[in-house]
């Protein structure tokens, strides 16, 4: 089955290399039958890539360790579904990941543009398959050199028999589908990117590129939506600090083109509507998709340090000249375009919609190059200077706050006003409501004695804002719809917003966007954090709450005492307030025994090993109580080492090639460990717990939701699509019968 | 006013906008930021009273877990270093040998004193163990 998928892959690569030259030759000659060639060249690329995919996936599922990748990046005791998300934890199976979802999406536009666009798509067939090609080329140039580790099927001589496994810290849910949502997202911008490049190569610069692929970056900005919420969530309940975003690099690198692909979802509405700012949109897809392929290498570059730096890696380069290759190829061909971007009109007046996204995308791509100065500010500062130079948060935050305010704001004003021009007096009527209901929530807040935080009761002023303006539209638009055709409230509502999905789920991501931000602004500004050493039996207050450290726990695998894999210490702490119990929290800290450990001393190992936190805490609609623990093992250290001593000359007696005496030795080992366990519950040592009081964290995730769900809503295929698809037929048919007279 | 002048102004103001944003930018940015460097720079420059990003490795048999979690950090090559009294939380792969980054700066008894919760350990270097140089490598297919 290797060979298969490796043959695959073979395969893959010369398809893609085909359907490359057949579009060329296609979109120069203006032959249609290269044309459709290189376009079923990409459905049979889809093909072979999931061939090779499931062919990987199956060496995963059968632990075949013969393989390289599986023997680095899985065991025969990964849980079984990690043992299938483990191929993404590799740079081979990142890249693989990259192809597949590439080859998915193209085939996908090319399938439903195949009767449109014959000017544009070869070129963007082109494209698409010209960036599938580096991609192929860089995993079979693996092949070649072993070193560079990007061959997914590189096979080893003597098999180990055990594997290294996957990095514990990786073994969460969310960790196992935010590398692919990311990189889904990333992949996803590669189409209306393609599409603009055929558009410039053409000169059909209408929004008719758009219209086809605005769907195609709306799922990306949907899956880069979900990635970083997921990779959030994923901090935020696995590593033992307590936070969901850190302005670091990699998270960085992810939010870059979301910032830049939001920017776009809006500015070519303007070009769709109005004709006009041709040359921006064009240079913010390619923005966007350089920066696709940034996040893709710094993840995998290790140039800038960052938890995610995975490692120096041999893809950089090439990355690299790919990027540079993309850049100046584009900055050349729209420059040299200039006159076909010219813009059919001018904005009317500053008190407009188009005005109201124009501001919306300066502070975006403001955002954006803030937050890229930031994140490469050491290799900036290292190159003026000499000096390697870090920004941490708290520069990140003075700029992006009140940005994300204004943002906010502009989310809630857009809606209210109208293409072209507005009368100021219909605007201030609009806004009468929302301001009120603004100035209301932010006076409710300050009598009810939250603290003063500028920034934060700006951020609540904005969201009370834009919530109340889209709600009085939703609201506006129900009672003329039900004047018009009569029926009950909901059934108004319903036929308002399916009339036009695109709007109103923008809306509901609008309203999204102000919940997630409400839990932001105060989970950062109203948070209380405290560090506490307890011991069995002791308790310390923290504002308001008391924390009792109850009785200590231990959690083992004791299935199987000889596969021992997981240790967890753990703490049962009751939260009071007023003599109440509020939660009971069960922090833990998990400890693994790693295959590569020194089987002289496996006891010792699982300390030495990858250790993990698993945090306890309480999610409610006010706060979360948040805790980590960390037991302070010094005191165990003797106790351990005579375990090992123990282990180490019960085991020079047991001969190694008697499989009943390595049993028994593998079942002293567990009990050892079930003793070293036993002693901790008696008589645990101190621990550092964190306890946390993070207010409204849960709307981060809700406000996540909506977003996704109005993105959805958006993206469903609606009335006006199946219209659209229906025309399109018939156009074709007619073009068809034409061209053949 | 006639429009095209209407549009020199606002073009006006929004490039000065964005040329005032850009000097904030780099203006506090090199002001702001920490520098990256060895235990032993660190050492030669000093109480300055500045705060480094110190990059290096937890020395042997240095480690000492507490409240206040006291360690050696090491040169790279493992010649000169700094003690560090750090506070907050531990990241899980810290280790001794591990090469981490801590941010603070030197007191007057030449310890570093680090920021809470600014101790990164570098990525578990199993995540990305190569076979690769590994002599017993061999291709199939391809």
């Amino acid at each position: 089955m290797n060979a298969l998928g490796a043959a695959a892959l073979t395969a893959a690569l010369l398809t893609s290399i085909y359907a490359g030259v057949a579009a060329l030759i296609g979109a120069r000659s203006g032959d249609r039958r290269w044309v459709d060639s290189s376009r079923r060249a990409f459905y049979a690329l889809m093909g072979l890539m999931l061939v090779s995919v499931v062919c990987l996936e199956a060496a995963f599922l059968r632990s075949d360790f013969s393989l390289s990748l599986v023997a680095n990046h899985s065991s025969t005791t990964t849980p079984t579904g990690y043992k299938l998300t483990a191929m993404w934890g590799s740079q081979a199976g990142s890249l693989m990941l990259w192809a597949t979802v590439l080859s998915v999406a193209a085939s996908s536009v090319l399938f439903a543009t195949r009767h449109t666009h014959r000017e544009v798509a070869p070129w963007a067939t082109a494209v698409m398959a010209a960036i599938a090609t580096f991609f192929l080329g860089l995993m079979m140039a693996g092949a070649l050199f072993p070193s560079a580790d990007t061959f997914p099927f590189l096979t080893l001589a003597s098999p180990p028999p055990e594997g290294a496994g996957l990095t514990p810290l990786l073994r969460h849910p969310a960790m196992a589908i935010h590398p692919p949502m990311l990189y889904a997202g990333y992949v996803f911008f590669t189409v209306p990117f393609a599409f603009a490049i055929g558009a410039l190569i053409t000169r059909r610069l209408d929004a008719s590129w758009i219209r086809s692929t605005r769907r195609y970056a709306l799922i990306a900005w949907l899956f880069l939506t979900v990635g970083l919420a997921l990779g959030a969530r994923w901090s935020y309940s696995e590593l033992g600090w307590g936070g969901y975003w850190a302005w670091d690099p990699v998270e960085n690198a992810a939010l870059m083109p979301w910032l830049t692909g939001t920017a776009f979802i809006h500015s070519i509405m303007i070009q769709e509507r109005r004709g006009m700012l041709k040359t921006w949109n064009v240079s913010l897809i390619v923005a966007t998709f350089v920066l696709s392929l940034l996040g893709t290498f710094l993840v995998r570059s290790g140039i800038l340090q960052s938890i995610h730096a995975f490692g120096e890696s041999k893809v950089g380069l090439p990355l690299l000249i790919l990027i540079a290759t993309v850049i100046i190829g584009s900055t050349i061909l729209i420059i040299s375009r200039l006159d076909d971007l010219r813009t059919e009109r001018r904005f009317d007046s500053l008190l407009s919609r188009e005005s109201m996204f124009l501001g919306n995308n300066l502070l975006l791509v403001g955002l954006a190059l803030i937050v890229f100065w930031g994140t490469f500010f050491p290799l900036i500062s290292e190159l003026f200077t000499g000096q390697e130079s870090s920004l941490a948060a708290p520069w990140f935050n003075r700029y992006t706050t009140p940005i994300a305010i204004g943002l906010l704001f502009l989310a809630g004003v857009g809606p209210l006003v109208a293409w072209r021009r507005v009368s100021l007096a219909s605007v201030k009527r609009s806004l009468a409501i929302p301001l009120i209901a603004a100035v209301a929530v932010t006076g409710l807040l300050l009598l009810v004695g939250v603290d003063f935080e500028p920034l934060a009761l700006a951020l609540f002023f904005a969201a009370a804002f834009t919530i109340t303006s889209v709600s009085q539209e939703l609201w506006r638009g129900t009672s003329a719809r039900r004047s018009l055709s009569g029926g009950s409230l909901p059934s108004a509502f319903a036929s308002l917003i399916s009339r036009n999905r695109r709007r109103y789920g923008g809306y509901i991501v609008h309203v999204g966007i102000a919940v997630m931000l409400i839990g932001v602004a105060a989970s950062s500004s109203f948070q209380t954090s405290r560090d506490l050493r307890l011991q069995p039996g002791q308790e310390a207050t923290v504002d308001e709450y008391t924390v009792k450290y109850d009785r200590a726990f231990t959690n083992l695998n004791t299935e199987e005492v000889s596969k021992e894999q997981k240790l967890a210490f753990g703490a049962v702490l009751s939260v009071w307030r007023d003599g109440e119990q509020v939660a009971l929290l069960s922090p833990e800290r998990e400890y693994y025994s790693g295959v590569a450990a020194d089987p002289s001393a496996p006891i010792r190992s699982f300390f030495e090993g990858e250790a993990t936190s698993e945090v306890g805490r309480t999610e409610t609609a006010s706060r979360d109580l948040w805790t980590a623990m960390q037991p302070d093992l010094s005191s165990f250290d003797a106790l351990i080492d005579k375990g090992d001593s123990r282990y180490a000359r019960f085991a020079a007696t047991v001969p190694q090639n008697d499989p009943a005496a390595q049993a028994v030795l593998a079942q002293t080992q567990g009990e050892l460990i079930r003793a070293l366990g036993a002693e901790y519950e008696k008589q645990a040592p101190p621990a550092d717990i964190r306890f946390n009081v993070n207010p409204f964290v849960l709307w981060l995730w809700v406000g996540v939701g909506i977003s996704v769900l109005g993105a959805l809503f958006a993206l469903w295929p609606g009335a006006e699509l199946r219209r659209r698809r229906v025309s399109d037929v018939y156009a074709a048919r007619l073009a068809r019968e034409l061209s053949e007279v | 006013m006639d429009p095209a002048r209407k549009r020199q102004i606002r073009l006006v103001v929004a490039l000065s906008a964005a040329v005032l944003l850009a000097v904030a930018l780099i203006y506090t940015s090199f002001n702001a930021g920490t520098d990256a460097i060895e235990p032993s720079e660190l050492m030669a420059r000093a109480d300055d009273g500045k705060s480094y990003d110190v990059t290096g490795k937890v020395a042997d048999g240095s480690v000492e877990r507490g409240t206040v979690t006291r360690f050696e950090i090491l040169d790279r090559d493992g010649t000169e270093g700094a003690p560090v009294e750090y506070t907050g939380v531990v990241p899980d792969p810290f280790r001794e040998g591990r090469e981490v980054i801590v941010t603070g700066s030197l007191n007057e008894q030449g310890v570093l004193v680090a920021e809470k919760d600014s101790l990164i350990t570098k990525c578990p270097s199993k995540f990305e163990e190569e076979f690769g140089d590994d002599p017993n490598v061999e291709i199939v297919g391809g």
